[in-house]
């Protein structure tokens, strides 16, 4: 196998020259640094702490309660490397008590760090580890707290840890408090609390507090339904668009020049390598603070890749099969095997691409509902790139001719057109957009060879079930695809979610044989 | 239905493409045993009327009435084949990676054309007499074992027209049979649709006026989706309307 | 004025038929028995074996045939139907192998495994050989009725269809592999142990099942034959050429289709039941899209439309596959692309095509297929 190895390399090395001494099989050593979280350190007032910290190590439950409690109220973070040190050489015991101080502390400084992600999941912790002493700092922190998110996790917090307060009226508010948040984290504990009342012995507070849980609960768990229909529309949308962005290549190619390409993946996957290969060359190359830049730069780097590959491919076998509609389809199949397995010989498996920092987390637009940049981004790409193909078919010198050869070759070339190469920027064009598709699905996935296999069925079932030549048909249809798929998916699992979308377009095109939008006419079948 | 003599009777059909009306109320009725031939200007709605009819194209609206009173609208192709109308192309339709004979021996009219039967069936030796003078007819008799991709464009349209007078079809749709024929064979063509017009009713659409003269007692003319005239060839190329519709606005000219 | 006879092409037809009868049934096994091991000419059991893979193999392209090289209408989910006879016929090995198995149980492995207590009601019919045997023709033959009825009757052809099939076929491979605990998942049923009472590790069984397959192969090609000789033989090549002349000569084409789908589905079946206790695996890789479309390539180089071709094809592709998997395991994927490509636009009448040409020189040529210029979509 080395020498069919050996055998590739020249000609892969030809179209990659400038990336050979990049390395490929390193991933981008340096995953973006964390911004660190450096809190502001005072001088704790020494004595009382330097004798808690002694006492900390009794053998003694209640002396090492008491001094745990002390630390707690007038430590810091900047204790922490000898809290750490202590529970070192500690017995379990001691371990055990240290282990919620170092937590608290950490915590508690960490709601003052600059990055919201920290002050946010310091929040949650300071919750989830139940000491009733965090409840002020929380309280604080929220005042002063800018991003509604993390003051939403922080008022949370507090009154989930105000379940188990002392004060029955703290309790109640506290109830009401966390329904009026929607907190679809205190469902678990309001549950307890109804439990609670059930028992003989429950007291008139108890079930006081159980009939606030339950209409806490409810109030919650209707806005978790509409929070979680928000979401599954948003994936419907996102699995939407993903399928139309690599769609719409297709439907260009297959509604102007009848020529179904099943390479089609295959040029997305080189616009996902070309993605690969430019940050590569950024990291072999280029500083690290521009390193975010390589992705904007991959876009013009994708598109041309794959277009030039398409213009090649169009001119080398795909004009020799125009109106031979299987036998384009199984020659095209033929190259997509050989690209794939070019991508498997050279690039290895499995290979990732690092989202620039614009493009990585995501935006709570409300509570339950979370929005990854990536996704919106894709979405965001698949409405430019239609309004970018309507362009440049309907309103445009090149779209014009392209819509004249579609419609009548002959007179096209009867009035100067020039065919042949109207034939091949369209497919060239289409391909490009394929490699857009490729560029844009690094951001949502594993780069590997069989990349273009994921979604290529998909991406036909929403060409056939759209019809031959309309824009809308193929919007439709994706959406229509994306959204029964992301909508069965939660029912049916993804395995038979996927049975049931080829059932229902076999059903569909029952009753509309072309497609959603077939083009009617004297001549639709000759 | 106003007439018992009427073979075929359209009723206010309507064809509607995204917008575009190529039959706009549409009233055409043909007799029995009557050769009929339909003229009019590129995209009259020539064609689109003998697909209603066939059943190749569904009308918006409208009736077709077949024989004695079947509506054919809504009916498969096959269905309406079935029942006795045949239909031939404009651009010859025929089979041509089989033989002649065997393009002949399919379109033969049989009791069953189900899969079953077809897998069993030989033919008879009546049929084979059939085809033979069919063959004589359309003049392919020492091609019959040729593949019938290999003819000219005339011998294709008369194995199509062969191919369709097998069907022994009641009402005959002929779609501009002497496209591309040379004076010769478009002579012989006129000749043998006159001849059929004995025993069966005909609607043929044509262009070439010399040809509609050698065939036509009663010609049709449709513009824009309706028929606007009707009569011998002399009364139409007399009328004001039709002069109008194939010469422009010629009292504007004048 | 009398019926055609056979044509020259016809009787060149039967003659390769007799030969390649000769080749398969007489000659390679006599080639197993007689000579030494060491001589040149012995064929040793393993690529007897393999033969008997192939000759399987060429049913499955028989199937193809008639429904893409005479009919037109390209399908890309046989795998599917070959998936399903093998399963059948793969279930009744399976239970076969009853207390040899890894755990003793009577159970299947993979049931063990997976802690599946109770065999599926599903699994019951193919406790007896019968039911293995009837079940490999008869499910694909009835899905194939159902999932054809839907897809021709609403009149999806071409390009359409050929996609949907695909997607079948996408689809059959997602359900097989994730049925881990009715099916075995990913690793399939293998380890079979015996059929009928006869060791399937025993070179004599195998060399019986072996001759079994080329009689499959022979009656199947037969069959094909009169299909093709008859009256709806020459409807299918009318529904290839023309299909509205078809309508508008009396004939459903539909129903044609579907008739030869549904054929061309149980020789797939028939196929997958003689691949499963030979090659003694079968895995949901042999059901999806790249092993169904494999198929069509081996139909494309055998020349569609003749079916002798279609036998070529299939023994000439996967014996260069096996050859060349051997010395560069990689360059498969490239050389079968290759063959797609180079087959379609330089060779479409395949190696029957070319012999044709070959002898055509000293005659006048008969292509297998001619394509009718542009067909717009």
């Amino acid at each position: 196998m080395k020498s069919m190895a050996r055998l590739l390399q020249p000609g892969l090395a030809l179209v990659l020259w400038a990336v050979l001494p990049i390395g490929l099989d390193g991933q981008a050593a340096w995953a973006g640094d964390e911004t660190g979280q450096t809190t502001s350190v005072t001088a704790p007032p020494a004595d009382s702490i330097e004798q808690a910290l002694l006492d900390l190590q009794s053998d003694e439950v209640a002396v090492r309660t008491k001094a745990a409690e002390v630390l707690i109220e007038k430590g810091d973070a900047s204790l922490i490397p000898r809290l750490d040190e202590i529970r070192e050489r500690g017995s379990r015991a001691v371990r055990i008590t240290v282990k919620p101080v170092v937590d608290l502390l950490k915590n508690r400084a960490n709601l003052m760090s600059t990055s919201p992600d920290f002050r946010r999941s310091a929040a949650a912790d300071l919750a989830s580890g139940g000491r009733m002493e965090a409840i002020p700092f929380l309280k604080q922190a929220a005042e002063q707290e800018p991003v509604w998110w993390v003051r939403y996790t922080m008022e949370e917090s507090q009154h989930l840890l105000e379940l188990n307060a002392p004060d029955p009226a703290v309790q109640l508010a506290a109830v009401t408090k966390l329904g009026e948040l929607r907190s679809l984290n205190s469902v678990t504990a309001l549950k307890a609390l109804i439990d609670a009342a059930t028992q003989t012995e429950a007291t008139d507070h108890q079930k006081a507090l159980a009939a606030a849980a339950e209409a806490a609960i409810d109030r919650i768990e209707s806005w978790s339904a509409w929070a979680g229909a928000l979401e599954t529309l948003f994936r419907g949308i996102s699995l939407s668009s993903i399928l139309l962005i690599m769609s719409l290549g297709l439907a260009v190619v297959f509604g102007l020049m009848g020529v179904i390409n099943m390479a089609h993946g295959e040029l997305m996957m080189i616009g996902a390598y070309a993605t690969f290969v430019t940050q590569q060359a950024f990291i072999a190359w280029l500083s690290p603070e521009v390193f975010d830049w390589y992705f904007p730069v991959a876009l013009p780097v994708a598109f041309l890749s794959a277009a030039l590959l398409g213009w090649v491919l169009e001119a080398t076998v795909i004009r020799f099969l125009y109106g031979r509609l299987l036998e384009t389809l199984l020659a095209t199949w033929g190259v997509s095997l050989i690209l794939m397995q070019a991508a498997r010989v050279y690039f290895g498996d499995l290979t990732a691409v690092i989202a620039p920092q614009a493009l990585r987390g995501g935006a709570q637009v409300m509570v339950g509902v979370y929005l990854p940049y990536n996704r919106i981004f894709i979405i965001i790409l698949s409405i430019l790139c239609v309004l970018g193909i309507y362009f440049l078919l309907f309103r445009s010198n090149l779209g014009i001719r392209v819509r004249a050869v579609t419609q009548n070759r002959n007179m096209s070339a009867c009035l100067g057109i020039p065919t042949r190469k109207v034939d091949s920027y369209t497919f060239a064009f289409a391909s490009g957009l394929a490699g857009i598709a490729g560029w844009a699905l690094t951001m949502v996935g594993n780069v590997d060879p069989g990349l273009g296999q994921n979604y290529i069925v998909d991406s036909f079932m929403v060409v056939v079930t759209g019809g031959v030549g309309k824009l809308a048909g193929t919007i439709w249809a994706s959406l229509g695809i994306g959204g029964l798929n992301k909508l069965i998916e939660p029912v049916t699992g993804a395995v038979y979610g996927k049975v049931f979308i080829l059932l229902g377009v076999i059903l569909f095109l029952q009753w509309r044989p072309q497609g959603l939008f077939a083009a009617k006419g004297r001549s639709a079948d000759a | 239905m106003t007439d018992g003599n009427l073979i075929l009777h359209c009723e206010h059909v309507t064809v509607d493409y995204d917008g575009f009306k190529a039959l706009n109320n549409c009233n055409f009725s043909v007799h029995y045993n009557e050769l009929r031939v339909v003229i009019g200007p590129n995209g009259a709605g020539k064609t689109t009327l003998l697909d209603v009819i066939c059943g190749k194209t569904k009308p918006a609206s409208g009736t077709v009435l077949f024989g004695h009173g079947i509506n054919l609208v809504g009916m498969n192709a096959e269905d309406i084949t079935k029942l006795g109308v045949g239909r031939k192309f404009q651009a010859p339709s025929i089979y041509s990676n089989l033989s002649v004979w065997q393009n002949l021996d399919l379109s033969v009219k049989r009791a069953s054309k189900g899969v079953f039967a077809t897998l069993m069936g030989r033919s008879s030796p009546a049929e084979r007499e059939r085809i033979s003078e069919v063959l004589e007819t359309i003049g392919l008799t020492q091609y019959a074992h040729d593949r019938a991709g290999s003819l000219s464009h005339g011998q294709k349209q008369w194995l199509e027209i062969g191919m369709v007078i097998l069907q022994e079809p009641s009402l005959l749709l002929v779609d501009e049979p002497v496209a591309g024929m040379s004076d010769k064979e478009t002579e012989q063509t006129g000749q043998l649709l006159t001849r059929l017009s004995e025993k069966q009713a005909i609607v043929v659409i044509e262009h070439d006026m010399d040809f509609v003269r050698q065939i036509a007692r009663i010609v049709t003319v449709l513009a824009e989706g309706t028929v606007i005239c009707e009569g011998t060839v002399e009364q139409v190329q007399a009328d004001d309307h039709v002069r109008e519709i194939y010469l422009g606005r010629a009292k504007v000219a004048y | 004025m009398p019926e055609p006879v056979v044509s020259h092409q016809d009787s060149r037809e039967t003659v390769s038929f007799y030969v390649l009868g000769f080749l398969f049934l007489v000659v390679l096994p006599l080639l197993n028995v007689v000579p030494s091991e060491e001589s040149w000419l012995h064929v040793s059991d393993f690529r007897l074996n393999q033969f008997g893979k192939f000759l399987a193999f060429a049913i499955l392209a028989l199937g193809l045939d008639l429904i893409w090289g005479y009919c037109g209408v390209l399908s890309m989910g046989q795998g599917v139907f070959f998936g399903l006879g093998a399963y059948c016929m793969g279930m009744y090995l399976a239970l076969q192998i009853g207390k040899e198995s890894v755990y003793g149980s009577e159970l299947p492995d993979f049931m063990v495994w997976t802690q599946v207590k109770e065999l599926p009601l599903f699994w019951y019919p193919f406790k007896s050989f019968w039911g293995g045997f009837v079940g490999a023709l008869l499910v694909p033959v009835l899905f194939a009725t159902i999932f054809g009825f839907l897809a021709f009757r609403s009149r999806i052809k071409g390009v359409y269809f050929a996609i949907i099939t695909q997607a079948l076929a996408y689809a059959a491979w997602l359900v097989f592999n994730r049925n881990e605990t009715r099916l075995g998942g990913t690793n399939g049923l293998t380890d079979f142990k015996q059929l009928l009472g006869f060791r399937l590790s025993d070179p004599s069984t195998q060399r019986g099942l072996y001759l079994l397959t080329v009689l499959a192969l022979g009656a199947a090609y037969l069959f094909c034959r009169w299909i093709v000789a008859s009256r709806a033989g020459k409807v299918l090549i009318a529904i290839r050429d023309s299909e509205s002349r078809v309508t508008f000569s009396g004939y459903t084409p539909w129903m044609y289709k579907l008739f030869v789908f549904v054929v061309a589905a149980g020789l797939a079946g028939l196929s997958g039941m003689l691949y499963v206790p030979q090659v003694g695996i079968i895995t949901p890789a042999q059901i999806g899209v790249l092993p169904s479309l494999e198929v069509v390539i081996w139909v494309a180089v055998g020349g569609r439309g003749t079916l002798i071709g279609a036998i070529l094809g299939a023994v000439a592709v996967n014996y260069g596959r096996s050859v060349l998997t051997n010395y560069f395991p990689e360059a498969w994927p490239f050389i079968l692309g290759g063959l797609f490509v180079v087959v379609v636009t330089l060779f479409p009448d395949g190696l029957v095509g070319m012999l044709r040409k070959m002898h055509a020189r000293k005659k006048t040529p008969t292509p297998v297929i001619k394509a009718e210029g542009r067909t717009a979509a």
